[in-house]
């Protein structure tokens, strides 16, 4: 048992997949000697050689179609992108063939490989470093797509997507990456991905969130308890495919739930949500469902970033609003 | 300065690849018949290079050298006579069968259009005009290597034995048309416009990786040159010796616009070069100048991991689709100049002045190529009888199915939308 943060245990997870798996390879852009911007994939190249952590041109494209074909040939690649922020140079390959390979081939060929990528704001980055286009993914069929909040989950997700035969896109909340630490156990484990957790039980409010949202999420829940207010937390773990059942059943039993994510409020998995929970809850329902999202904007550069991302008073007001309906 | 040009020349290659039998002690060990250069090494010793050259105060202008040849190849002129000397050596049933594929795939084009518009299949892209590019490069590759095409590679399709009853399905609209061939190295259609080179880099890469030898040609157009992938996938498959041949079928057109407005190179062979990547430019519509061509490319893929760039300059005869009206933006007398080239023709007029072919021969072989697709389609027919009274939209989408798409489809199943509430 270790204290790690999720910068280690996501490094850990990697290490324990290749000492597992010869198949499995780390490419991206200075993902080798460097060890990737973050660290994330630190001394890997030290103890796997360089042609398992690949240092790749700088090309996300490059990086993703090249991956894609590693996968139908038989490995198990998890090509990093430096920032989702520039995943899009490379979605195409994403969409029109990752995802589709196995559809496309009748099951004949199949693409398991997990791309990772840092997304969100509040580590005070450049313009383009800190946006959450979760939605892009968890929208595309044919692919999963999972957020880890902490570095124990973060670990164990990894290492299933690793093994996942389908194709992961596997999003690190970077503001958690040195957040706080986490024990992670010494033994094998390993996540399911497509399933939820509630991490607290409650019994007045269903209070729904993910990735960095999920800290901002806790202490708010901190907060209502001093009121007596109790709450179903959920962490949702698995943007697609999203475990629907524990969702509605909490909120079937609490009547109410507020969603937060720090994607932009239209089109975002809020409105999924909140669409979701009116098919199999409505006549539960004792108020409506409450977004606390990012504005439609894009996130303002670092001086302003706090002004964009929702925070615990902003969780709390909803969670409020939401009990006193 | 002296030695930072001569590391950026192609003459200097062969020493960057100095440091192949030391990689780094890996962990668990695959069987690799090739083993990793320390590329860490040529980088610091580049720097070093190049920061000493600054101080020897040799810039900042001057002419850096160059080394570049680019080679044009053409052996079957388009009379159909052949330089003799540089005719290849191939096995006369080779020769017919190569004849064959090209003369199938045209009349599986015409199949096609009448199917097309009487309603049996969808729109296709024919291949009329490229047939000797497609069947001379495809046939230097072995059947264990991989074949990644685009969307209009009929005849090297054939060559490789994919069924025009599957063909005919795919064209039809039915997914199952796109099932691979049991241990089939063939990758399906890749309809958006040259993605499909960096999987084909990333396939050989993986091979190596687990101890295969195997190489893979790659098919695309001129108009695939201008996107990022092509210029990404010569790229990787360069720097990491990914044993690939990049087949340009130059057909003048990339639907309606014209070579002369996708670039101004003046081939598009040359664009190898900035890659350190061989570049050969052939005659598209001479077989045997696209198999020469091919055969060293994939003898440089074979025995030095080596990709190569072939430009094989030839012509769309026909529209780009069905759904496309070429009188718009080109004129008869074009069309009509590129007819006297026909690749068919000429290899026809060439076998015929060997003995290796005659008039009665091709009827025959006519009548053996229709009746094959008399007989494609009544399987296609039939089979998609089948098909009809299944729609199985949710299949394959994963491994397993996952909670969500059953819920979507047992409730599609049901007769309703896939969103639908529960009694709440």
């Amino acid at each position: 048992m270790a204290e790690l943060t999720m910068v280690e245990a996501i490094n850990l997870a990697l290490r324990e997949e290749m000492e597992r798996d010869e198949r499995v390879c780390l490419l991206g852009e200075d993902v080798g000697v460097d060890g990737g911007i973050f660290r994330v994939t630190k001394d890997l190249i030290e103890d796997f050689g360089e042609e398992r952590v690949i240092d790749t041109p700088l090309a996300e494209s490059g990086i993703l179609g090249f991956s894609i074909g590693m996968a139908m040939r038989g490995l198990r690649p998890v090509p990093e992108m430096q920032f989702s922020g520039f995943s899009y140079l490379g979605l195409h390959q994403i969409e029109s063939h990752a995802s589709r390979m196995r559809w496309r081939t009748q099951g004949g060929l199949q693409v398991p490989m997990v791309v990772r990528m840092p997304y969100g704001a509040g580590v005070r980055a450049l313009e383009h470093h800190s946006e959450s286009r979760e939605v892009f993914y968890a929208h595309m069929p044919g692919l999963k797509m999972v957020v880890p909040s902490g570095p124990r989950n973060a670990r164990a997700l990894l290492r299933a997507a690793i093994r996942d035969p389908d194709p992961v896109i596997f999003f690190e909340p970077k503001a958690s990456y040195r957040a706080f630490r986490e024990e992670v156990p010494d033994d094998d484990e390993l996540a399911e991905i497509g399933k939820a957790v509630t991490v607290q039980k409650g019994d007045d409010l269903t209070l729904v969130a993910y990735g960095a949202m999920m800290p901002r999420a806790r202490e708010a829940v901190e907060t209502l308890a001093e009121d007596d207010i109790t709450v179903d937390l959920i962490d949702l773990l698995t943007l697609s495919p999203l475990d629907w059942p524990t969702v509605t059943a909490s909120v079937r039993r609490t009547g109410r739930c507020v969603v937060v994510h720090e994607a932009p409020l239209s089109y975002g998995p809020g409105a999924e949500i909140a669409a979701r929970v009116m098919e199999d809850a409505f006549l539960r329902l004792k108020a409506p469902v409450a977004r606390v999202a990012g504005p439609d904007v894009h996130v303002p550069y670092f001086a302003r970033e706090q002004t964009y991302l929702p925070d615990c008073d902003r969780i709390l007001k909803a969670c409020r609003a939401v009990i006193d309906y | 300065m002296a030695d930072f040009i001569a590391f950026a020349t192609p003459a200097f290659q062969p020493q960057l690849r100095c440091f192949h039998l030391n990689g780094p002690a890996v962990a668990g060990s695959l069987i690799r018949p090739w083993v990793w250069r320390d590329y860490r090494k040529e980088r610091n010793s580049l720097h070093v290079k190049s920061v000493l050259s600054e101080k020897e105060g040799k810039l900042p202008r001057k002419t850096l050298a160059f080394e570049c040849d680019l080679e044009y190849l053409s052996i079957l002129d388009e009379m159909g006579e052949a330089d003799a000397d540089m005719v290849p050596e191939i096995p006369d049933e080779l020769l017919i069968r190569g004849f064959r594929t090209m003369l199938s795939a045209r009349r599986f084009d015409e199949r096609r259009l009448k199917l097309q518009r009487s309603g049996g299949i969808g729109t296709f892209a024919p291949v009329k005009g490229q047939e000797a590019a497609q069947v001379g490069t495809i046939a230097a590759l072995g059947q264990e290597d991989w074949f990644v095409p685009s969307y209009r590679e009929t005849a090297a399709h054939f060559w490789r034995g994919t069924e025009p009853a599957d063909m005919l399905i795919y064209d039809a609209g039915y997914n199952e048309g796109g099932s691979l061939a049991e241990n089939g190295r063939t990758l399906p259609l890749a309809v958006p416009v040259g993605t499909q080179m960096l999987q084909a880099a990333g396939l050989v890469y993986a091979a190596r990786q687990l101890g295969e030898e195997e190489i893979a040609m790659t098919y695309f157009g001129d108009g695939a040159t201008s996107q990022g992938d092509f210029h990404e996938a010569m790229n990787f498959a360069s720097v990491f010796d990914c044993p690939v041949v990049f087949v340009c079928q130059n057909n003048q057109y990339a639907i309606s616009v014209p070579l002369s407005r996708q670039t101004r190179s003046e081939t598009l062979a040359q664009k190898a070069v900035a890659y350190g990547v061989h570049g050969i430019q052939v005659d598209g519509n001479d077989i045997f100048a696209c198999y020469v061509a091919a055969r060293e490319a994939v003898e440089r893929a074979r025995s030095e991991h080596r990709p190569t760039l072939i430009e094989c300059v030839t012509y769309r005869m026909e529209m780009h689709t069905t759904a496309d009206d070429p009188t718009r933006y080109r004129d008869d007398e074009e069309v009509e100049r590129w007819r006297e080239r026909d690749p068919i023709e000429r290899f026809a007029t060439w076998l015929k002045a060997r003995d290796l072919l005659t008039d009665d021969a091709i009827d025959e072989m006519e009548d053996e190529i229709s009746d094959k697709f008399d007989e494609a389609w009544k399987t296609a027919q039939s089979r998609m009888e089948e098909l009809e009274k299944t729609a199985p939209i949710f299949a394959h989408m994963y491994a397993e199915e996952t909670p969500e798409l059953t819920r979507q489809r047992e409730r599609m199943e049901a007769g309703d939308g896939p969103g639908w509430w529960d009694n709440g």
